[in-house]
Protein backbone atom coordinates (compact mmCIF):
# COMPACT_ATOMS: atom_id res chain seq x y z
CA UNK A 1 0.00 0.00 0.00
CA UNK A 2 1.24 3.13 -1.23
CA UNK A 3 -0.28 5.21 1.65
CA UNK A 4 -0.30 3.01 4.74
CA UNK A 5 3.36 2.77 7.04
CA UNK A 6 4.79 0.23 9.20
CA UNK A 7 5.67 1.25 12.68
CA UNK A 8 6.52 0.60 16.39
CA UNK A 9 5.39 1.77 19.21
CA UNK A 10 6.80 1.47 22.52
CA UNK A 11 4.44 1.66 25.35
CA UNK A 12 4.51 2.24 28.91
CA UNK A 13 2.90 -0.41 30.32
CA UNK A 14 1.63 0.24 33.99
CA UNK A 15 -0.59 -2.65 35.44
CA UNK A 16 -1.42 -0.31 38.25
CA UNK A 17 -0.47 2.67 40.83
CA UNK A 18 1.64 0.75 42.73
CA UNK A 19 3.26 -1.72 40.91
CA UNK A 20 6.08 -0.81 38.88
CA UNK A 21 5.57 -0.07 34.89
CA UNK A 22 7.93 -0.58 32.11
CA UNK A 23 8.04 -0.08 28.06
CA UNK A 24 6.67 -2.56 25.46
CA UNK A 25 7.33 -2.94 22.05
CA UNK A 26 4.72 -3.52 19.29
CA UNK A 27 4.60 -3.37 16.23
CA UNK A 28 1.77 -2.25 13.67
CA UNK A 29 1.57 -3.11 9.78
CA UNK A 30 0.23 -1.44 6.94
CA UNK A 31 -1.69 0.98 8.87
CA UNK A 32 -3.60 3.74 6.34
CA UNK A 33 -1.73 7.25 7.23
CA UNK A 34 -5.15 8.71 7.21
CA UNK A 35 -5.96 6.65 10.37
CA UNK A 36 -5.77 8.86 13.57
CA UNK A 37 -3.21 7.73 16.41
CA UNK A 38 -5.93 6.75 18.79
CA UNK A 39 -7.02 4.49 15.92
CA UNK A 40 -3.97 2.69 15.33
CA UNK A 41 -3.86 2.38 19.17
CA UNK A 42 -7.71 0.51 18.83
CA UNK A 43 -6.18 -1.48 16.18
CA UNK A 44 -3.28 -2.01 18.83
CA UNK A 45 -5.54 -3.14 21.20
CA UNK A 46 -7.73 -5.27 19.00
CA UNK A 47 -4.61 -7.38 18.02
CA UNK A 48 -4.12 -7.55 21.93
CA UNK A 49 -7.31 -8.78 22.96
CA UNK A 50 -7.49 -11.53 20.03
CA UNK A 51 -3.72 -12.89 21.34
CA UNK A 52 -5.47 -12.93 25.19
CA UNK A 53 -3.08 -9.99 26.23
CA UNK A 54 -4.34 -6.87 28.12
CA UNK A 55 -5.15 -3.88 25.72
CA UNK A 56 -3.49 -0.33 26.86
CA UNK A 57 -5.41 1.54 28.83
CA UNK A 58 -5.40 5.55 27.34
CA UNK A 59 -7.62 8.13 28.08
CA UNK A 60 -10.44 9.44 25.23
CA UNK A 61 -13.33 11.15 24.78
CA UNK A 62 -14.79 13.38 22.06
CA UNK A 63 -11.92 12.38 19.26
CA UNK A 64 -12.66 16.14 18.10
CA UNK A 65 -10.59 18.10 20.19
CA UNK A 66 -13.05 19.43 22.44
CA UNK A 67 -12.82 17.43 25.69
CA UNK A 68 -9.22 17.52 27.08
CA UNK A 69 -9.67 13.64 27.72
CA UNK A 70 -7.06 12.12 25.82
CA UNK A 71 -3.52 12.89 27.13
CA UNK A 72 -0.46 10.85 25.91
CA UNK A 73 3.37 11.90 25.44
CA UNK A 74 4.62 11.10 22.45
CA UNK A 75 7.80 10.64 20.58
CA UNK A 76 9.06 13.90 23.68
CA UNK A 77 5.82 16.03 22.93
CA UNK A 78 2.37 16.34 25.38
CA UNK A 79 -0.26 15.35 22.40
CA UNK A 80 2.14 14.39 20.05
CA UNK A 81 4.83 16.30 17.30
CA UNK A 82 2.10 18.27 16.07
CA UNK A 83 1.50 22.03 16.88
CA UNK A 84 -2.21 23.59 18.23
CA UNK A 85 -3.76 20.01 18.20
CA UNK A 86 -4.69 17.17 20.42
CA UNK A 87 -3.62 13.49 20.30
CA UNK A 88 -7.13 12.42 19.05
CA UNK A 89 -6.11 15.15 16.27
CA UNK A 90 -3.24 13.58 15.32
CA UNK A 91 -2.66 11.45 12.49
CA UNK A 92 -0.32 8.38 11.21
CA UNK A 93 1.13 10.49 7.95
CA UNK A 94 3.21 12.63 10.63
CA UNK A 95 5.33 9.58 11.45
CA UNK A 96 7.68 7.93 9.25
CA UNK A 97 7.69 4.29 7.58
CA UNK A 98 9.81 2.02 10.07
CA UNK A 99 9.78 4.76 13.03
CA UNK A 100 9.68 3.95 17.05
CA UNK A 101 7.01 5.98 18.16
CA UNK A 102 7.62 6.07 22.36
CA UNK A 103 4.28 6.29 24.01
CA UNK A 104 4.66 7.40 27.69
CA UNK A 105 1.98 8.83 30.16
CA UNK A 106 1.72 12.83 31.36
CA UNK A 107 4.59 12.45 34.24
CA UNK A 108 3.84 14.79 37.15
CA UNK A 109 3.66 14.29 40.78
CA UNK A 110 0.64 15.80 40.79
CA UNK A 111 -0.75 13.05 38.23
CA UNK A 112 -0.23 9.72 39.30
CA UNK A 113 -0.13 6.90 37.09
CA UNK A 114 -4.00 4.86 37.01
CA UNK A 115 -3.25 2.22 34.43
CA UNK A 116 -0.54 2.22 31.67
CA UNK A 117 -0.79 5.75 29.75
CA UNK A 118 -3.84 6.92 32.16
CA UNK A 119 -3.21 9.05 34.54
CA UNK A 120 -5.30 10.96 37.50
CA UNK A 121 -5.90 14.70 35.98
CA UNK A 122 -8.64 15.22 39.06
CA UNK A 123 -6.03 17.78 40.67
CA UNK A 124 -7.30 20.20 37.78
CA UNK A 125 -10.79 19.87 38.73
CA UNK A 126 -10.16 20.08 42.29
CA UNK A 127 -8.38 23.61 41.38
CA UNK A 128 -11.64 24.59 39.40
CA UNK A 129 -13.51 23.43 41.85
CA UNK A 130 -11.95 25.85 44.63
CA UNK A 131 -12.86 29.05 42.56
CA UNK A 132 -13.05 28.40 38.74
CA UNK A 133 -16.71 29.51 38.11
CA UNK A 134 -18.64 32.33 38.97
CA UNK A 135 -21.58 32.48 40.92
CA UNK A 136 -25.13 33.71 39.38
CA UNK A 137 -28.58 34.56 41.38
CA UNK A 138 -31.47 32.39 40.09
CA UNK A 139 -34.00 34.57 38.33
CA UNK A 140 -34.62 35.55 34.90
CA UNK A 141 -31.26 36.20 32.69
CA UNK A 142 -30.02 40.00 31.88
CA UNK A 143 -30.44 41.40 28.45
CA UNK A 144 -26.97 40.31 27.09
CA UNK A 145 -26.50 43.83 25.85
CA UNK A 146 -27.06 45.28 29.27
CA UNK A 147 -23.45 45.30 29.42
CA UNK A 148 -21.00 46.33 27.34
CA UNK A 149 -17.82 44.29 26.85
CA UNK A 150 -15.17 45.58 24.15
CA UNK A 151 -14.36 43.58 21.58
CA UNK A 152 -10.87 43.15 22.15
CA UNK A 153 -11.46 41.77 26.23
CA UNK A 154 -14.22 39.35 25.00
CA UNK A 155 -11.93 37.65 22.37
CA UNK A 156 -9.19 37.83 25.03
CA UNK A 157 -11.45 35.98 27.46
CA UNK A 158 -12.66 33.51 24.99
CA UNK A 159 -8.92 32.64 23.59
CA UNK A 160 -8.26 31.83 27.39
CA UNK A 161 -11.67 30.09 27.89
CA UNK A 162 -10.90 27.59 24.78
CA UNK A 163 -8.67 25.92 27.53
CA UNK A 164 -9.72 22.14 27.89
CA UNK A 165 -8.30 20.97 31.11
CA UNK A 166 -5.75 18.62 29.13
CA UNK A 167 -2.84 18.87 31.78
CA UNK A 168 -0.51 18.91 28.82
CA UNK A 169 0.64 22.54 30.18
CA UNK A 170 1.68 20.41 33.43
CA UNK A 171 3.21 17.34 31.52
CA UNK A 172 5.34 19.48 29.74
CA UNK A 173 6.69 21.45 32.73
CA UNK A 174 9.87 20.82 33.77
CA UNK A 175 8.73 22.44 37.10
CA UNK A 176 5.35 20.57 37.10
CA UNK A 177 3.55 23.54 37.19
CA UNK A 178 0.26 24.20 36.26
CA UNK A 179 0.19 27.67 36.13
CA UNK A 180 -0.59 27.50 32.55
CA UNK A 181 -3.75 26.02 33.06
CA UNK A 182 -4.62 28.01 36.10
CA UNK A 183 -3.81 31.13 34.32
CA UNK A 184 -6.50 30.42 31.29
CA UNK A 185 -9.52 29.71 33.74
CA UNK A 186 -8.59 32.84 35.61
CA UNK A 187 -7.98 34.83 33.06
CA UNK A 188 -11.65 34.16 30.98
CA UNK A 189 -13.32 35.72 34.23
CA UNK A 190 -11.04 38.54 35.11
CA UNK A 191 -11.28 39.97 31.31
CA UNK A 192 -14.95 40.10 31.78
CA UNK A 193 -17.21 42.42 33.75
CA UNK A 194 -19.07 39.27 35.22
CA UNK A 195 -16.20 38.02 36.55
CA UNK A 196 -15.05 40.82 38.69
CA UNK A 197 -16.72 40.45 41.70
CA UNK A 198 -15.63 37.44 42.54
CA UNK A 199 -12.11 38.27 41.01
CA UNK A 200 -10.09 38.74 44.44
CA UNK A 201 -11.14 35.84 45.81
CA UNK A 202 -11.05 33.43 43.13
CA UNK A 203 -7.51 33.95 42.18
CA UNK A 204 -6.40 33.11 45.81
CA UNK A 205 -8.16 29.94 46.15
CA UNK A 206 -7.18 28.65 42.61
CA UNK A 207 -3.79 29.47 43.13
CA UNK A 208 -3.56 28.07 46.90
CA UNK A 209 -5.23 25.09 45.43
CA UNK A 210 -3.05 24.70 43.13
CA UNK A 211 0.09 25.07 45.97
CA UNK A 212 -1.79 22.81 48.10
CA UNK A 213 -1.77 19.84 45.27
CA UNK A 214 2.00 19.97 45.02
CA UNK A 215 2.19 22.40 41.52
CA UNK A 216 6.04 23.38 40.97
CA UNK A 217 5.97 27.14 41.00
CA UNK A 218 6.60 28.98 37.22
CA UNK A 219 10.29 30.03 36.13
CA UNK A 220 8.74 30.72 32.70
CA UNK A 221 10.44 28.36 30.60
CA UNK A 222 7.28 28.72 28.22
CA UNK A 223 6.97 25.03 27.16
CA UNK A 224 3.55 24.64 28.41
CA UNK A 225 2.07 27.39 25.86
CA UNK A 226 4.51 25.88 23.00
CA UNK A 227 2.89 22.38 23.47
CA UNK A 228 -0.66 23.45 24.60
CA UNK A 229 -3.47 21.88 21.95
CA UNK A 230 -5.55 25.34 22.41
CA UNK A 231 -2.38 28.17 21.98
CA UNK A 232 -3.23 29.54 25.64
CA UNK A 233 -0.60 32.22 25.06
CA UNK A 234 2.48 33.13 28.07
CA UNK A 235 1.08 36.36 28.65
CA UNK A 236 -1.70 34.65 30.21
CA UNK A 237 0.70 33.41 33.59
CA UNK A 238 1.56 37.46 33.77
CA UNK A 239 -2.22 38.11 33.97
CA UNK A 240 -2.58 35.61 37.14
CA UNK A 241 0.42 36.89 38.72
CA UNK A 242 -0.73 40.26 38.49
CA UNK A 243 -4.34 39.56 39.75
CA UNK A 244 -2.93 37.64 42.47
CA UNK A 245 -0.26 40.48 43.47
CA UNK A 246 -2.62 43.23 43.21
CA UNK A 247 -5.13 40.56 45.46
CA UNK A 248 -2.70 40.44 48.03
CA UNK A 249 -1.79 43.62 48.50
CA UNK A 250 -5.35 44.79 49.20
CA UNK A 251 -6.09 41.76 51.42
CA UNK B 1 3.08 35.53 54.48
CA UNK B 2 2.15 35.08 51.20
CA UNK B 3 6.10 35.83 50.02
CA UNK B 4 6.77 32.81 51.41
CA UNK B 5 3.69 30.38 51.24
CA UNK B 6 2.53 31.19 48.11
CA UNK B 7 4.02 29.76 44.27
CA UNK B 8 3.48 33.11 42.94
CA UNK B 9 4.65 35.05 46.00
CA UNK B 10 7.94 32.90 46.25
CA UNK B 11 8.13 34.02 42.53
CA UNK B 12 8.25 38.09 43.27
CA UNK B 13 10.46 37.29 46.23
CA UNK B 14 12.71 35.74 43.48
CA UNK B 15 12.50 38.28 40.62
CA UNK B 16 12.87 41.13 43.05
CA UNK B 17 16.18 40.07 44.17
CA UNK B 18 16.89 39.03 40.68
CA UNK B 19 16.45 42.61 39.08
CA UNK B 20 18.60 44.16 42.48
CA UNK B 21 21.44 41.55 41.38
CA UNK B 22 20.92 42.81 38.01
CA UNK B 23 20.78 46.58 38.84
CA UNK B 24 24.39 45.76 41.21
CA UNK B 25 26.12 44.00 37.91
CA UNK B 26 25.30 46.78 35.77
CA UNK B 27 26.71 49.49 38.16
CA UNK B 28 29.79 47.28 39.04
CA UNK B 29 30.58 46.92 35.03
CA UNK B 30 30.21 50.17 34.60
CA UNK B 31 32.23 51.47 37.26
CA UNK B 32 34.92 48.83 36.17
CA UNK B 33 34.77 50.70 32.81
CA UNK B 34 36.47 54.16 34.53
CA UNK B 35 39.67 51.94 34.72
CA UNK B 36 39.78 51.82 31.24
CA UNK B 37 40.39 55.52 31.10
CA UNK B 38 42.56 55.60 33.82
CA UNK B 39 43.96 53.75 36.84
CA UNK B 40 43.77 56.64 39.09
CA UNK B 41 40.30 57.14 38.52
CA UNK B 42 39.49 53.80 39.51
CA UNK B 43 41.70 54.10 42.18
CA UNK B 44 39.47 56.96 43.14
CA UNK B 45 36.33 55.21 43.08
CA UNK B 46 38.21 52.80 45.33
CA UNK B 47 39.30 54.96 48.07
CA UNK B 48 35.59 56.54 47.63
CA UNK B 49 33.78 52.88 48.54
CA UNK B 50 36.77 51.77 50.86
CA UNK B 51 35.14 50.67 54.34
CA UNK B 52 33.06 53.81 55.23
CA UNK B 53 29.69 53.54 57.05
CA UNK B 54 27.70 53.37 53.26
CA UNK B 55 29.91 50.92 52.11
CA UNK B 56 29.18 49.45 54.31
CA UNK B 57 25.04 49.20 54.56
CA UNK B 58 25.38 48.67 50.76
CA UNK B 59 28.03 45.37 51.52
CA UNK B 60 25.16 44.66 53.49
CA UNK B 61 22.37 44.92 51.34
CA UNK B 62 24.08 43.47 48.80
CA UNK B 63 25.14 40.10 50.69
CA UNK B 64 21.26 39.88 52.00
CA UNK B 65 20.14 40.05 48.18
CA UNK B 66 22.49 37.27 47.04
CA UNK B 67 22.00 35.10 50.06
CA UNK B 68 17.56 35.39 49.46
CA UNK B 69 18.03 34.63 46.02
CA UNK B 70 20.37 32.02 46.37
CA UNK B 71 18.24 30.45 49.39
CA UNK B 72 14.99 30.89 47.47
CA UNK B 73 16.74 29.80 43.99
CA UNK B 74 17.65 26.26 45.83
CA UNK B 75 13.81 26.30 47.77
CA UNK B 76 11.92 27.23 44.66
CA UNK B 77 14.44 24.51 42.84
CA UNK B 78 13.91 21.26 45.30
CA UNK B 79 9.86 21.66 45.19
CA UNK B 80 9.73 22.14 41.46
CA UNK B 81 11.60 18.89 41.42
CA UNK B 82 9.73 16.99 43.61
CA UNK B 83 6.49 18.47 41.80
CA UNK B 84 8.10 16.54 38.56
CA UNK B 85 7.67 13.38 40.10
CA UNK B 86 10.40 10.47 40.48
CA UNK B 87 9.64 9.24 37.06
CA UNK B 88 11.02 11.45 33.99
CA UNK B 89 10.57 10.94 30.36
CA UNK B 90 12.43 8.33 28.25
CA UNK B 91 12.41 10.73 25.33
CA UNK B 92 11.45 14.28 26.10
CA UNK B 93 12.39 17.39 23.41
CA UNK B 94 13.15 21.05 24.36
CA UNK B 95 9.81 23.15 22.02
CA UNK B 96 10.48 25.67 19.83
CA UNK B 97 11.10 29.02 21.68
CA UNK B 98 12.19 27.42 25.13
CA UNK B 99 15.17 28.71 25.86
CA UNK B 100 17.63 26.27 27.15
CA UNK B 101 18.89 29.08 30.21
CA UNK B 102 15.38 29.41 31.01
CA UNK B 103 15.53 25.48 31.83
CA UNK B 104 18.80 25.91 33.61
CA UNK B 105 18.48 28.93 36.19
CA UNK B 106 20.27 26.94 39.03
CA UNK B 107 23.27 25.57 37.01
CA UNK B 108 24.04 29.12 35.74
CA UNK B 109 23.53 30.29 39.05
CA UNK B 110 25.83 27.71 40.61
CA UNK B 111 28.55 28.67 38.10
CA UNK B 112 28.30 32.38 39.05
CA UNK B 113 28.96 31.56 42.69
CA UNK B 114 31.85 29.57 41.78
CA UNK B 115 33.23 32.72 39.87
CA UNK B 116 32.64 35.00 42.91
CA UNK B 117 34.14 32.78 45.17
CA UNK B 118 37.06 33.32 43.32
CA UNK B 119 36.93 36.89 43.02
CA UNK B 120 35.73 37.85 46.70
CA UNK B 121 39.24 35.92 47.67
CA UNK B 122 41.02 38.26 44.89
CA UNK B 123 39.40 41.91 45.89
CA UNK B 124 37.37 41.54 48.79
CA UNK B 125 39.36 39.44 50.70
CA UNK B 126 42.18 41.72 50.28
CA UNK B 127 40.70 45.31 50.27
CA UNK B 128 37.41 46.10 52.16
CA UNK B 129 38.06 43.24 54.77
CA UNK B 130 41.81 44.40 55.86
CA UNK B 131 39.82 47.57 56.09
CA UNK B 132 37.26 46.16 58.66
CA UNK B 133 39.35 44.37 60.63
CA UNK B 134 41.98 47.59 61.01
CA UNK B 135 44.76 46.08 58.82
CA UNK B 136 46.75 47.35 55.87
CA UNK B 137 44.23 47.01 52.90
CA UNK B 138 45.75 46.70 49.12
CA UNK B 139 44.93 49.24 47.09
CA UNK B 140 42.51 48.82 44.34
CA UNK B 141 45.14 48.62 41.31
CA UNK B 142 47.64 46.27 43.21
CA UNK B 143 44.37 44.14 43.77
CA UNK B 144 44.06 44.14 39.71
CA UNK B 145 47.58 43.84 38.98
CA UNK B 146 47.94 40.70 41.10
CA UNK B 147 44.86 38.84 39.83
CA UNK B 148 45.60 39.51 36.64
CA UNK B 149 49.48 39.54 36.59
CA UNK B 150 51.63 37.16 35.50
CA UNK B 151 51.34 35.03 38.55
CA UNK B 152 47.34 34.25 38.25
CA UNK B 153 46.24 35.43 34.91
CA UNK B 154 45.80 31.95 33.68
CA UNK B 155 43.12 31.40 35.99
CA UNK B 156 41.84 34.73 36.65
CA UNK B 157 40.95 35.33 32.79
CA UNK B 158 39.21 31.37 32.14
CA UNK B 159 36.99 31.64 35.35
CA UNK B 160 36.04 34.94 35.02
CA UNK B 161 35.06 34.70 31.40
CA UNK B 162 33.31 31.56 32.15
CA UNK B 163 31.33 33.71 35.24
CA UNK B 164 30.28 36.24 32.91
CA UNK B 165 29.01 33.81 30.00
CA UNK B 166 26.94 32.03 32.75
CA UNK B 167 25.43 35.44 33.84
CA UNK B 168 25.00 36.05 29.97
CA UNK B 169 22.69 33.08 29.67
CA UNK B 170 21.06 33.86 33.51
CA UNK B 171 20.47 37.32 32.93
CA UNK B 172 18.94 36.55 29.46
CA UNK B 173 16.25 34.60 30.90
CA UNK B 174 15.89 35.91 34.01
CA UNK B 175 15.83 39.79 32.88
CA UNK B 176 12.22 39.30 31.58
CA UNK B 177 11.21 36.34 33.69
CA UNK B 178 11.55 38.70 36.35
CA UNK B 179 9.11 41.00 34.39
CA UNK B 180 6.51 38.37 33.72
CA UNK B 181 6.54 37.16 37.09
CA UNK B 182 5.81 40.72 38.06
CA UNK B 183 2.91 40.78 35.76
CA UNK B 184 4.34 43.57 34.22
CA UNK B 185 3.88 41.57 30.23
CA UNK B 186 1.45 40.95 28.22
CA UNK B 187 1.22 39.59 24.70
CA UNK B 188 2.72 43.28 23.27
CA UNK B 189 5.34 43.30 26.17
CA UNK B 190 6.54 39.75 26.37
CA UNK B 191 9.01 40.21 23.10
CA UNK B 192 9.61 43.55 24.27
CA UNK B 193 11.39 42.74 27.62
CA UNK B 194 12.83 39.54 25.71
CA UNK B 195 14.75 41.66 23.48
CA UNK B 196 15.21 44.20 26.15
CA UNK B 197 17.33 40.66 28.06
CA UNK B 198 19.31 39.84 25.46
CA UNK B 199 20.29 43.36 24.74
CA UNK B 200 20.91 43.83 28.85
CA UNK B 201 22.28 40.53 29.03
CA UNK B 202 24.31 41.20 25.53
CA UNK B 203 26.04 45.22 27.38
CA UNK B 204 26.98 43.50 30.71
CA UNK B 205 28.67 40.42 29.51
CA UNK B 206 30.38 42.58 26.83
CA UNK B 207 31.67 45.44 29.45
CA UNK B 208 32.93 43.06 32.22
CA UNK B 209 34.89 40.94 28.97
CA UNK B 210 36.46 43.50 27.68
CA UNK B 211 37.54 45.01 30.85
CA UNK B 212 39.22 41.86 32.26
CA UNK B 213 40.98 41.19 28.55
CA UNK B 214 41.91 44.53 29.14
CA UNK B 215 43.36 43.86 32.72
CA UNK B 216 45.02 41.00 31.24
CA UNK B 217 47.21 42.67 28.67
CA UNK B 218 47.56 45.85 31.04
CA UNK B 219 49.24 43.75 33.44
CA UNK B 220 51.52 41.24 31.31
CA UNK B 221 52.32 44.36 29.99
CA UNK B 222 51.65 43.40 26.33
CA UNK B 223 49.61 46.75 26.16
CA UNK B 224 50.93 49.85 27.10
CA UNK B 225 47.61 52.23 27.73
C1 LIG C 1 24.58 33.71 42.67
C2 LIG C 1 23.90 32.64 42.55
C3 LIG C 1 22.59 32.62 41.82
C4 LIG C 1 21.76 31.55 41.80
C5 LIG C 1 21.99 30.22 42.48
C6 LIG C 1 20.61 31.92 41.01
C7 LIG C 1 19.56 31.09 40.72
C8 LIG C 1 18.40 31.45 40.11
C9 LIG C 1 17.30 30.58 39.84
C10 LIG C 1 17.22 29.11 40.16
C11 LIG C 1 16.32 31.30 39.27
C12 LIG C 1 14.95 30.80 38.85
C13 LIG C 1 14.04 31.14 40.02
C14 LIG C 1 12.72 30.49 40.03
O1 LIG C 1 12.61 29.25 39.98
O2 LIG C 1 11.75 31.23 40.15
C15 LIG C 1 16.81 32.63 39.15
C16 LIG C 1 16.12 33.67 38.64
C17 LIG C 1 16.63 34.88 38.43
N1 LIG C 1 17.93 35.29 38.72
FE1 LIG C 1 19.33 34.25 39.66
N2 LIG C 1 20.75 33.19 40.58
C18 LIG C 1 21.96 33.65 41.05
C19 LIG C 1 22.52 34.85 40.82
C20 LIG C 1 21.91 35.79 40.10
C21 LIG C 1 22.54 37.01 39.75
C22 LIG C 1 23.98 37.41 40.05
C23 LIG C 1 21.59 37.71 39.08
C24 LIG C 1 21.72 39.06 38.50
C25 LIG C 1 22.58 39.38 37.65
C26 LIG C 1 20.38 36.94 39.01
C27 LIG C 1 19.21 37.33 38.42
C28 LIG C 1 18.06 36.57 38.32
C29 LIG C 1 16.79 37.01 37.77
C30 LIG C 1 16.48 38.39 37.21
C31 LIG C 1 15.90 35.94 37.86
C32 LIG C 1 14.44 35.91 37.40
C33 LIG C 1 13.47 35.89 38.52
C34 LIG C 1 12.10 35.43 38.08
O3 LIG C 1 11.96 34.72 37.10
O4 LIG C 1 11.15 35.72 38.77
N3 LIG C 1 20.62 35.78 39.64
N4 LIG C 1 18.09 32.72 39.68
S1 LIG D 1 -3.65 25.48 29.17
FE1 LIG D 1 -3.54 24.24 27.28
S2 LIG D 1 -2.25 22.51 27.85
FE2 LIG D 1 -2.92 23.43 29.78
S3 LIG D 1 -4.79 22.33 30.35
FE3 LIG D 1 -5.46 24.11 29.15
S4 LIG D 1 -5.60 23.36 27.03
FE4 LIG D 1 -4.39 21.82 28.15
S1 LIG E 1 -10.49 12.95 23.04
FE1 LIG E 1 -11.51 14.83 23.50
S2 LIG E 1 -9.90 16.25 23.18
FE2 LIG E 1 -8.98 14.42 22.49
Amino acid sequence: MDNAISFKLKIWRQASPQEKGRFETYELRDIPTDTSFLEALDILNEQLIEKGEEPVAFDHDCREGICGMCSLYINGHPHGPATGATTCQLYVRRFRDGETITVEPWRSAAFPVIKDLMVNRNALDQIQQAGGYVSFNTGGAQDANAIPISKVDADEAMDSASCIGCGACVAACKNGSAMLFVAAKVSQFALLPQGKPEAKRRVKAMLAKMDELGFGNCTNTGACAAECPKNIKLSNISRLNREFVSAKCRD
Amino acid sequence: MWLTNSSVGRKIVMSVTGLFLVLFVTFHALMNLVALFGFKYYEAICEFLGANWYALVGTLVLAAGFVIHICYAFWLTLQNRSARGDDRYAVSARPKGVSWASQNMLVLGLIVVCFMVLHLIQFWANMQLPEIAGKTAMKGVQALATAFGPQWWYITLPVYLLGFAALWFHISHGFWSAFQTLGTAGDKWIPRWKCAAMWWATIVFLLFAVEAVYFTLHFNGIINC
